[in-house]
């Protein structure tokens, strides 16, 4: 087997299995810095009960974030040492920063936080939660900046047969940053809300009288939570489509399984995709929707995939630029449709908490149980967009996938490796799940158990 | 001083860092099935390194980002070229780091053996994973023009490299032991005490054997100009005081002469190391340098700039985290979180 194949997949399963946590941990760190920030300004004890019995599905949450994290920062040398090579000078330098601005702050107050309820003051254990919510969300900043360089290129120059740094102020102002990063922050913040809601709707679904008002305010704040991350991640999703439609042309068009180019374009609401004969054999259309998506007018002209490969034959040379249009297509739909949905259950969900009537509405308590999946999904579907739609680059036109691969190491080596993170993984996903369950549906006025 | 010489220094700093407080959370982890009898005295062996083993794993990943930033051949060819050791490291460090929360969220002690063997396995891995590694940077290893290793692992697991992983895990076990000395308290410190000085007699011994071995396998201690001769000597002195101190029952000098020894022999290493990264054993001048395998001196200014920064703070928080956790702990001690 091809060392290339073998390493993407590893590299795709351990990212999007470390990245099924990763927002969670955003958000809820978040949440939690708030409901401790409520409980130290209010002195109501019930905010303290909310921010630890939610603190404990962070905590499951983080460690399986935290150890899948450490494949992350090494596997660009062990799988990718050419790539390693090649922009090691630029990329390196992210990495090393989130580490000593970032990863110290949070794996340092996250101990604090755990270990510190009866050495610190109350403000002082406030500040602790605070630092772990900055170091998460700062953490994602660095590696966004890293990312958005594969994306976008900026800031440096080729020289000594690599890429060279030149300017990290250019770094930090890449525009691709700054649609990726609040994209990110406000999807963990969505995600965070759906879990905590999706839980409460359980507990409120059991009915239990002693219950009832932790499980309601811990409803209330998580909608509020996930309503403005719902919203946010839309809104900010679509101007980074905008930004697409200029900086990387080729991974919007396969979102939109778009072949021919057209002016105005009309927007494919679901086609059946034939990538090999570079069309769809069916679909449904709403013209003109896509210039208004993507250029705010009715008029605008949208490059296709077939011209858009060819100015990139033109620029680079005989080759395969299309990106895997299927996989780009559907999880664009995905992610695309089940962030709307999200914006419509979270809207019903602050509706009904702050109107007192959601005991009232079993049937969407019902249907709110598992919505954490859903910003899980539509997260997942969208880094499989970012990350597919660069094919063929690992970075956008400077280094293609199959130069980057390290030439040390065997398909056996990678076969080794690959099943024994996937054994691994499943095995702490598995657990991981089972313990965040057991904890999200204990009941809290039994306080702290044995061994809690 | 230029700054691929101050990076070379930091790297040093980075991994010293990451030896010594790793170091003890390693050995607290092999030493957890010896000592502990009960559930209780399991948890307050974990909880002595509950609040900190996150923030020390976190020297461990920033070494490696910074060895990716300032040497990226470095961390290409060390992470390529040793792939299957380091993916068996991983192992050990996932499910240890999973098995410190998970472990006391079940009553069932099945469900708890079950993690604390994970606790074991997943230190004693790391510990004499990254001996053997640290003895083949000291050995060599066979790059090649293109600055590639393409041996994989069978010549990586040599007498020597694998002697100096025994030796690495052990000195991790006397350092681990120190570190309980002064967080544990009663009978289950007695405990630790008692076993420790017997691992101590096995590590001296050991350590000695390796010292000469190095001298002659490999120039680390005769390296012209740098050699690690020095180091090497007062980090056997330290090892000696260890054992004096720890026979007067002074804990607090013990753990700082384990320390020492872990630190004074990352700089042993380094030193006679330098101005090399990665030696080649088929020819000189296919060895990584600090030069040939650095990145640019632009990069090299702006890592500097943040780590002059930020090095400073983290060594106050997270020293401030010390002081915050250092009562000693017992088995029924009330700050058992984990």
């Amino acid at each position: 087997m091809d060392p290339v194949i073998l390493s993407r997949w590893q590299f795709a399963m351990t990212t999007i299995f470390h990245f099924f946590f990763v927002p969670v941990t955003l958000g809820l760190a978040m949440f939690l810095a708030i409901l401790e920030t409520k409980y130290v300004t209010s002195g109501e004890e019930i905010y303290k009960k909310m921010t630890k019995f939610w603190g404990k599905i962070f905590l499951i949450n983080f460690a399986v974030g935290i150890v899948t994290g450490i494949v992350q920062e090494f596997h660009f040398g062990l799988n990718w040492s050419e790539y390693a090579r090649f922009m090691g000078d630029v990329f390196g330098a992210p990495l090393a920063i989130e580490g000593l601005m970032a990863f110290f702050l949070e794996s340092t107050f996250i101990g604090v936080w755990i270990f510190g309820w009866d050495k610190l003051s109350k403000k002082g254990h406030l500040a602790a939660a605070w630092m772990v919510a900055i170091g998460s969300n700062l953490s994602s900043f660095w590696i966004l900046v890293a990312n958005s360089f594969m994306q976008n290129p900026v800031g440096y120059a080729i020289r000594n047969g690599r890429a060279e740094m030149t300017d990290f102020g250019a770094l930090l102002g890449n525009p691709n940053v700054w649609y990726q990063f609040p994209h990110v922050v406000t999807s963990g913040i969505a995600v965070g809300g759906f879990i905590i809601m999706g839980f409460s709707a359980w507990h409120l679904l059991k009915n239990k009288p002693k219950n009832k008002e932790f499980f309601k305010l811990s409803f209330k704040w998580a909608a509020t939570f996930a309503l403005v991350g719902s919203v946010l991640v839309g809104l900010i999703g679509h101007a980074q489509g905008q930004f697409l439609a200029v900086s990387q042309p080729l991974k919007i068009a396969a979102m939109e399984g778009h072949w021919e180019t057209e002016a105005p374009a009309s927007f494919s609401v679901i086609a059946i995709v034939d990538q090999e004969n570079k069309e769809n054999s069916w679909e449904i259309k709403v013209p003109k929707f896509l210039s208004l998506m993507l250029f705010n007018d009715l008029t605008s002209e949208f490059k296709g995939l077939i011209d858009l490969e060819a100015e990139e034959v033109a620029k680079y040379g005989p080759g395969d630029y299309i990106p895997p249009v299927i996989i780009s297509y559907w999880s664009s739909r995905t992610m695309i449709g089940l962030g709307l949905l999200m914006v419509l259950l979270a809207s019903f969900a602050v509706w009904w908490s702050f109107r007192d009537k959601l005991e009232k509405q079993k049937w969407f308590l019902k249907i709110m149980v598992p919505s954490g999946l859903l910003p899980t999904i539509a997260i997942t579907a969208g880094w499989i967009i970012a990350e597919t739609g660069r094919w063929p680059w690992i970075v956008h036109g400077l280094q293609k996938i199959e130069d980057a691969v390290s030439p040390t190491i065997t398909p056996g080596n990678i076969i080794f490796s690959l099943v024994s993170f996937l054994v691994l993984y499943s095995v702490l996903g598995f657990i991981g799940v089972k313990l965040m369950l057991k904890y999200g549906t204990n009941d809290p006025a039994l306080g702290e158990g044995k061994g809690e | 001083m230029d700054l691929n010489i101050l990076w070379f220094i930091l790297l040093t700093v980075l991994f010293s860092g990451f030896f010594f407080l790793e170091g003890f959370d390693y050995g607290v982890g092999m030493l957890l099935p010896f000592v502990a009898k009960t559930d209780n005295e399991r948890r307050a062996i974990i909880n002595t390194i509950g609040p900190v083993w996150d923030g020390n794993e976190v020297w461990m990943i920033t070494a490696g980002g910074a060895m990716f930033a300032a040497f990226p051949h470095m961390y290409a060819t060390l992470f390529s070229g040793f792939y299957v050791a380091l993916v068996f490291m991983l192992i050990g460090l996932i499910i240890r780091g999973v098995a410190f929360e998970f472990r006391s969220k079940r009553e069932d002690p099945a469900w708890r053996e079950r993690w604390d063997w994970a606790i074991y396995y997943g230190s004693l891995l790391p510990a004499l994973l990254w001996g053997v590694t640290v003895a083949n940077l000291m050995r060599g290893v066979a790059i090649e023009s293109d600055l590639n290793y393409y041996g994989g692992l069978i010549p990586l697991l040599n007498p020597y490299s694998m002697f100096g992983g025994v030796v690495f895990l052990g000195l991790f076990l006397v350092h681990g032991a120190s570190f309980l000395g002064i967080k544990l308290e009663g009978d289950l410190k007695d405990r630790v005490k008692k076993l420790s000085g017997k691992i101590w007699i096995v590590v001296v011994v050991l350590a000695v054997i390796f010292l000469v071995w190095t001298y002659f396998a490999t120039d680390i201690l005769n390296n012209p100009g740098y050699d690690g001769l020095i180091p090497a000597i007062l980090a056997a002195v330290a090892l000696l005081a260890y054992g004096w101190f720890q026979r007067q029952g002074k804990e607090g000098l013990t753990f700082i002469c384990g320390g020492l020894v872990i630190i004074l022999a990352t700089v042993m290493v380094f030193s006679g190391l330098f101005p090399r990264l990665m030696i080649s054993t088929l020819d000189p001048t296919y060895s990584l340098t600090i030069y040939n395998a650095s990145s640019s001196p632009y990069t090299l200014k702006v890592i500097t700039i943040v780590a002059a920064i930020f090095l400073p703070l983290i060594l106050a928080y997270q020293g401030w985290t010390y002081w915050i956790f250092r009562k000693r702990l017992s088995p029924d001690s009330p700050d058992l979180h984990y």
